[in-house]
């Protein structure tokens, strides 16, 4: 199946000097919750501006199901809802007004029940006659989703959707962030909640200075770089780690009480049960046993570290 | 074309004039009707009539000239640079609309208020002097193109603009000396020796000649030269907001 979203060649430098992008080349597939992941300054909104037509690039090509973003530019935009990272909102426009206008602009005829069913789902509905300002920061969020959502897009990008949102409101957000996928709405979002992305996404994109450095679906990315994690409670602290262990690398704990084995999935490393059967056999007894995943927080910040 | 997405700028521009309904139409009427008394009475006792005309009745023209200039460019500059500093420009930028779209839809929103704005300062005026408007056509006629003339000068302000501060400078600092000394409250034969040549580089006396004219048929400058100039004004703003969107400047980076 073709990409929904071709990014080619897309590079951009800004008016100062600064280079925000660097060639960058993605496609996202039709349907998919793709998240980019990046550092502050990465260019994860620069490239998202670009798709959306708010920001001018300087090298490559953008299409959006076929259409490109300049020559059909038309098209390409009525496809895409964006929510951006700041809560930008006409504070005195009702709730209501507010995103009708925003259907209007995107070209499509009065549809006050889709209207109502999009506030509905974002429980809104309660506040379609409240002027933005009145909202809190929560709601003012939900809004620009209902804005993003109001012209019936294809793709929705949203950049840092649950920055300075709670707890619950942020379940809610993805719990609409499935119904969407369900309905086959493409996603496209940036977070600083790696968990999140961890969670949600079906691929993961990691920026860094204006480069794409790895493009990987999320269960293979984990697997291949995910490092895994043995922490056993010993009954006896020990002093030391004995000499007869230190093939396996291991981390004893500042009171002696706890010991940590470290090993990737794929390493040729000596494995966990014969760790254990070694400190059986030395009479080193353990309460409990844990084991970890690591988180791709971990992974992102290695990657991100291992660039020069 | 994307009417739609016309007809939802142009609405909201308008909903935006009857929110503010005191600082949009009422603000102005009662500041035309503090002119007419300091204006038309203290000056007006003095100055009986100009050209055949009652003092009161000549200053209508330049008083509907002066708030139409302003307000048309405070309408279109704040309609644009409000949602450039609060950042909901955004949504403009990624909808389905061409630039033409953007500008009619803004321009005229603007030139629609300070339209009705004339009209009700007209209507005002009309309850201080008995008025006579002898070509009723052109009359309008002026007062289309010299509101949309200047809602699209406010348009490139409110692009330019990057503060509130410089929002204010042009209307300020220009606009508004240029149209006390464009013969608002007199005419230009009355000025003395060498002003009355400085004052034809103020291109606001072609436009409030020419409205006089619309009213008493009477002008400082010919109909067809004022016209002319407004229509030049015209062609340089629509030059200037066309060059705005085909480099993005102030717009898209």
């Amino acid at each position: 199946m073709p990409s929904i979203l071709s990014i080619s060649g897309v590079s951009k430098t800004y008016a100062t000097g600064f280079t925000a992008l660097k060639e960058v080349n993605l496609d996202i597939d039709r349907g998919e919750i793709f998240a980019l992941l990046g550092p502050n300054g990465a260019g994860k909104t620069t490239l998202i501006s670009i798709v959306c037509g708010i920001v001018n690039r300087s090298t490559g090509t953008v299409t959006v199901d076929g259409h490109d973003i300049n020559k059909d530019y038309r098209a390409a935009r009525s496809l895409i809802g964006l929510v951006p990272q700041e809560l930008t909102i006409d504070a005195f426009e009702s709730v209501w007004a507010t995103v009708s206008y925003s259907r209007g602009l995107f070209g499509k005829p009065a549809n006050p029940a889709f209207v109502e069913k999009v506030l509905r789902d974002l429980s809104l509905w309660e506040k379609k006659d409240a002027k933005a300002i009145t909202l809190s920061g929560g709601m003012k969020r939900r809004l620009m989703i209902a804005k993003a959502l109001s012209h019936e897009p294809r793709i929705l990008f949203l950049d840092e959707p649950t920055a300075g949102v709670d707890v619950e409101l942020r379940q809610d957000m993805w719990e609409m962030v499935r119904r969407l996928r369900e309905d086959g709405v493409t996603i496209i979002l940036t977070t600083h909640y790696i968990e999140e992305a961890e969670a949600m996404a079906d691929r993961v994109g990691v920026i860094n200075r204006g480069e794409i450095i790895l493009v990987e679906n999320k269960a293979e990315l984990m697997r291949k770089l995910g490092r895994k994690r043995l922490v056993l409670e010993l009954r006896n602290p020990l002093t030391a780690i004995p000499e007869a262990f230190s093939r396996y690398a291991l981390e004893l704990s500042p009171d002696g009480g706890q010991l940590t084995y470290t090993y990737d999935n794929q390493a040729e490393r000596p494995g966990v049960a014969s760790l254990i059967r070694d400190l059986e056999a030395s009479g080193i007894q353990f309460r409990d046993i844990d084991t970890q995943n690591s988180s791709l927080e971990e992974i992102f910040v290695n990657l991100v570290r291992r660039e020069p | 074309m994307n009417l739609r997405a016309v007809w939802a700028i142009y609405r909201v521009e308008m909903a935006r004039a009857f929110r503010t309904v005191l600082q949009s139409i009422i603000s102005p009427v009662i500041s035309t009707s503090l002119y007419f008394v300091v204006f038309g009475s203290a000056i007006g006792s003095r100055i009986t009539e100009i050209d055949g005309i009652s003092y009161g009745a000549f200053i209508v023209p330049g008083l509907i000239m002066l708030s139409l200039l302003t307000q048309s460019i405070s309408n279109a500059s704040f309609a644009i640079y409000f949602p450039k500093f609060v950042g909901s420009i955004y949504e403009l930028l990624s909808a389905p609309v061409s630039y033409l779209e953007i500008v009619i839809a803004y321009v005229g929103g603007a030139a629609t208020k300070s339209i009705i704005l004339g009209l009700i300062i007209l209507a005002t005026a009309s309850l201080f002097v008995p008025l006579h408007i002898e070509h009723p056509f052109w009359m309008l006629s002026f007062l289309v193109l010299t509101a949309v003339t200047f809602s699209l000068f406010g348009f490139i302000i409110g692009i330019w603009a990057k503060s509130f501060e410089q929002l204010q400078l042009v209307p300020l600092l220009i606009v508004t000396p240029l149209t006390f000394l464009g013969g608002s409250f007199y005419s230009i034969h009355m000025l003395p020796g060498i002003w009355k040549t400085i004052t034809l580089f103020n291109p606001v006396v072609y436009l409030i000649s020419g409205f006089r004219w619309s009213f008493y048929g009477k002008a400082d400058v010919s109909v067809g030269v004022s016209l002319g100039m407004t229509l030049v004004f015209l062609a340089v703003c629509i030059a200037i907001v066309a060059w705005i969107f085909k480099t993005g400047y102030r717009l898209r980076n």
